[in-house]
């Protein structure tokens, strides 16, 4: 239960249009933007005692180059003591890369590396508003590979208005043939305020219907699983267990973290707040001295309750009753006896030393598994 | 004495009622302009947004006539829906008059037909008032015509008006003065007063509203009412000019009411007669009647842990709704509630909607019912509205149900789909008659089981909106009965069971298979629904279980987000009712009953 650090990095170059993450594409105020980061994280020294994961998460944290991103590494270990063997990651874009690159980002520290493929389709690359080419990410992998990172990740998406299965398993098996450590297949979700979304509520796109969607969730996870991949949780697969996202996890598991940057969120015992998603204003804020704090809320025992239980089964991990029990004072398998017998019956859990783990098909649907 | 009107507004639903009340009091002035709300007298916000009167109302209207003198008019605005027939009936009998309106455009319905005997029988002055004439579908000579054929009035005593518009209110007010008599009775005598209305005050308790014939009553006096023989002191009398008005004293001839530290609503039965307790009257006056139940349905709270909470609220409600009757209640499937009885559908609904919108509540209501009488083989006799009670097969010597004599009026040429339809509800003993060319009053008797659900608006819709309906009920008649099962994944849901009768089981059984398909949300898991009658399965369909559902990304440790969402959903769910493992959503239980042309 050692804290992680996550960096909001909100730049892009252009904005895809599926994305609802929050990112400006002017890249004027990176300066600003680093100065304000170092200063942010001054204001939470000592509060925290250790963190053994930092996620440089964007927006476009490679339109930063070595020599900025090793300034925030270093502010952040001069200001908080890190584990020896500290996760480092950084998203980096395809088109941003090249070796010479690869090699200053391994120079400064950064083990880990999620690269935004998406697809190697490129119909469905131009579609999605992404603006690199297959070819570029083909080049990417390279040369991170190439740069001796050992722990590369590839991020696809599927589910896409247009796709069809065989595009889909395509991108996956030329995904496979560079055997990345890590991949992160996601279904693309319509969200209301962006472009595709706009379209969809217009009746312009025509996303897959439920039944395709299993087919991509269950292929996609047959298919990784046979490679000898890990299936860990909804959208993610790791090639071996010390590849699975040592980061990702403590959001999982209400494991404290702490976000700097705009629009990041952190989470304590039973806090969470946010920053406000706006750069300006953050940038004003931290320059004032004040925490650029949007909002925060204290969780009540039935919200984390909430959220252990969905965000567990998004997992292979489970939830570990006993555990649940404690923490959250809620003996599920006496309350919910009913209805776990009933899905153990359909296939959709098992229940096995004290801990409920959610089998593919349940996987599938961890949505609703989390409002029973 | 003299220069007082008692009169009450009555037609068929929508013909105008309320908005007739409306002009006459902005006419009187009573409330200023600025602080007018159309149907100013439907006070309740279920009322306002239904745009029908459920409670009668009664306000008093100082008027001074063309010919110089002042009148104190008071007026009782009725209900249209026939379930609250009787409430209509007491307010008549407040009453030495009636405007009976006719909308122009519509003419003559089965309530105007029902509404015109009632007054008559209570021998009060008739005044026909053709109203929505601002129409351009009026038809005014038409109407004048039925006024003659069908009610067998004087077609030229009618007056013609537009609530909307106000036109013709002046004539109107003017034949109440002077068509309408004044009241009789002597003040001196034994105190006689019929209470026709009584609402709950959170302050004051129940205010009675009544109507004095004899004698005068005063602040002070001890009342007493004689259906249950209690006596109360009185607190206060006043008459219902806006706002209510004290008063020293009502007597003969006055309408108004009477605050006496009652409790509830319930502590007064509406037609009861109240005197005065050191000098009574020795009989009541005619008329009274227990409201009595006819359509019974059980109310659980979706949560079980809101059990406690539905008691005090239903207890408050019943403060202010006498006709509603309720006591415990418990289902395999739904758990703790109370089994309750209403004057029909529509006060079914009512109460519901008013439960959940005034106290906060999610309830489930079972399938509504009937009462059916059974008779034992060992001569005991049994009054069942619950399917939970249903007896021992082997045991029932003679079962029979509820009829109606339903009275229907529609224009002749929709005489084969009307008695198609009748004949589906088991209608017999049907007799026609032809009130005016071109149109035709049905009487037939029916099944009241048939007639709760869909009659009306299957009616409605078949005769394109021309057809009008009205019954009462008659008698218990033999019929073959069985017990319809709902069986969800197996598991029987005795909230979901319905008594219905042997020959139309099978197609009930289909129909609610359906119909809980379409309201049953699909699930995490295939889900089986079958109707069975003693144990053998007449009907059966499956909803199939969903399959993906998740969303991708949880990310940057934005779990606020994602919580909210299902929070929202769970909020959704905890709308419905887990029964085993599956949810059912409140509307089931009622769709049940629905067949498709609804
Ligand atoms: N055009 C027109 N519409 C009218 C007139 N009088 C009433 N209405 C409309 O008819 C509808 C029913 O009016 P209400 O006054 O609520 O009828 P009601 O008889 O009190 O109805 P219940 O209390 O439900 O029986 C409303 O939409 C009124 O606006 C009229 O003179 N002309
Ligand atoms: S690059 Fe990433 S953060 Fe930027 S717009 Fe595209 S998806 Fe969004
Ligand atoms: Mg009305």
């Amino acid at each position: 239960m050692i804290p992680g650090i996550y960096v909001h990095i909100p730049f892009c170059l252009s904005k895809c249009a599926y994305c609802d993450f929050y990112s400006v594409t002017s890249t004027k105020k990176i300066p600003h933007f680093i100065e304000s980061i170092l200063k942010e994280m001054e204001m939470y020294r000592g509060i925290f005692n250790r963190f053994d994961t930092l996620y440089l998460g964007g927006g476009t944290p490679s339109l930063l180059d070595s020599a900025q991103l090793a300034e925030i590494i270093d502010g952040i270990r001069k200001c908080f003591p890190l584990s020896s063997d500290t996760e480092i990651t950084i998203e980096v874009n395809p088109g941003d890369l090249n070796r010479k690159a690869a090699e200053s980002l391994f120079e400064t520290g950064i083990n880990r590396i999620s690269i935004g493929v998406q697809s190697f389709d490129e119909h469905i690359l131009s579609f999605l508003g992404r603006r690199h080419s297959s070819i570029d990410a083909i080049s990417a992998i390279e040369d991170v590979q190439n740069a001796g990172f050992g722990n590369i990740g590839l991020d696809l998406i599927y589910g896409v208005p247009g796709q069809d299965l065989e595009s889909w398993m395509n991108t996956l098996r030329k995904a496979l043939s560079f055997r990345p450590e890590h991949l992160s297949c996601y279904q693309l979700t319509l969200e209301p305020s962006t472009p595709l979304g706009r379209k969809y509520k217009a009746g312009e796109i025509d996303p897959p219907d439920e039944d395709l969607l299993y087919e991509f969730f269950i292929k996609t996870s047959e298919l990784l699983e046979a490679s000898g991949y890990t299936h860990y949780e909804v959208s993610n697969f790791a090639r071996d267990p010390e590849f699975m996202s040592r980061h990702n996890r403590k959001y999982w598991d209400h494991t404290p973290y702490l976000g700097l940057g705009p629009a990041a969120h952190s989470f304590s015992g039973n806090r969470r707040w946010w920053n406000h998603r706006c750069v300006d204003r953050y940038i004003e804020e931290v320059n004032k001295k004040m925490p650029p704090i949007e909002k925060s809320e204290i969780l009540t025992l039935k919200q984390l309750r909430l959220e252990a239980l969905y965000l567990g089964l998004r997992t292979k991990m489970g939830i570990n009753l006993q555990d649940f029990s404690e923490r959250y004072s809620f003996d599920l398998l006496d309350k919910k006896n009913v209805v776990l017998g009933r899905l153990r019956e359909e296939g959709l859990i098992t229940i096995l030393d004290n801990h409920i783990y959610p089998t593919r098909r349940g996987l599938a649907i961890s949505d609703s598994l989390s409002l029973i | 004495m003299k220069n007082i009107r008692n009169f009450s507004i009555i037609a068929h639903i929508d013909h105008g009622k309320s908005t007739l009340a409306d002009r006459m009091i902005q006419y009187c002035g009573v409330v200023e302009d600025r602080n007018f709300k159309n149907q100013i007298l439907d006070n309740m916000d279920i009322e306002r947004e239904r745009g029908i009167t459920i409670k009668s109302q009664a306000i008093t209207l100082p008027y001074r006539s063309r010919d110089g003198k002042d009148y104190i008019l008071n007026l009782i605005d009725t209900p249209g829906h026939v379930d609250f027939s009787y409430e209509v009936s007491r307010s008549l009998a407040s009453c030495e008059g009636v405007l009976l309106l006719i909308d122009a455009a519509q003419g003559v319905q089965a309530q105007t037909v029902a509404n015109l005997y009632m007054a008559m029988e209570h021998d009060l002055e008739i005044i026909p008032v053709i109203n929505k004439i601002d129409l351009p579908s009026a038809d005014v000579d038409k109407v004048m015509e039925q006024i003659d054929s069908e009610l067998g009035l004087d077609p030229y005593a009618s007056l013609p008006c537009s609530a909307k518009e106000g036109t013709g209110v002046e004539e109107i007010l003017e034949a109440i003065v002077h068509r309408i008599p004044p009241p009789k009775g002597d003040p001196e005598a034994e105190l006689a007063t019929t209470i026709f209305d009584a609402h709950y005050d959170p302050f004051r308790g129940t205010i009675i509203h009544c109507r004095v014939f004899e004698g005068t009553i005063r602040t002070g006096d001890i009342i007493r009412l004689m259906h249950d023989e209690t006596t109360h002191r009185v607190e206060e009398v006043g008459s219902f000019l806006l706002p209510r008005q004290k008063k020293a004293s009502l007597s003969a001839g006055d309408v108004g009411y009477i605050i006496a530290g009652i409790k509830t609503v319930s502590d007064v039965q509406i037609g009861d007669t109240i005197t005065l307790d050191k000098r009574p009257r020795k009989e009541p006056l005619p008329g009274f009647r227990e409201s009595k139940p006819v359509v019974f349905a059980s109310i659980y709270p979706i949560a079980s842990d809101d059990y406690e909470e539905l008691a005090m609220s239903l207890e408050k409600y019943k403060l202010n709704d006498a006709s509603f009757v309720y006591q415990k209640d418990s289902s395999i499937a739904l758990g703790q509630g109370f089994r309750c009885g209403f004057l029909g559908l529509l006060h079914l609904e009512i109460v519901q909607e008013r439960l959940e919108r005034e106290y906060n509540l999610s309830i489930i209501l079972s399938v509504p019912s009937v009462r059916y009488r059974f008779t034992l083989n060992d001569g005991e006799v049994l009054y069942i509205d619950n399917p939970a009670y249903y007896p021992d097969p082997m045991s029932i010597a003679t079962s029979e149900e509820p009829y109606i004599r339903a009275a229907m009026m529609f224009p002749e040429r929709y005489m084969g789909a009307v008695m198609k339809l009748c004949k589906e509800k088991r209608g017999e003993n049907s007799a026609l008659s032809y009130p005016s060319p071109g149109r035709i009053e049905l009487v037939i008797e029916m099944p009241l089981a048939d007639v709760i659900y869909d009659f009306y608006d299957g009616l409605k819709s078949i005769t394109q909106g021309y057809g009008s309906f009205d019954y009462d009920i008659i008698d218990y008649r033999q019929s073959s009965l069985v017990l319809l099962d709902i069986l969800v994944n197996g598991d029987r849901v005795d909230a979901l069971s319905q008594i219905v009768y042997r020959g139309s089981a099978r197609e009930r059984g289909l129909r609610a298979c359906e119909r809980l398909k379409e309201e049953i949300p699909r699930q995490m898991f295939k889900i089986a629904i079958q109707g069975a009658v003693g144990g053998e399965i007449i009907s059966r369909t499956t909803i199939s279980a969903y399959r993906k559902d998740v969303t991708a990304k949880c990310y940057g440790g934005d779990i606020t987000r994602k919580r909210k969402l299902l929070e929202k959903q769970k909020k959704g769910k905890k709308r419905m009712k887990m029964v085993g493992s599956v949810a059912i959503p409140q509307s089931a239980f009622i769709a049940i009953l629905k067949s498709d042309n609804t």
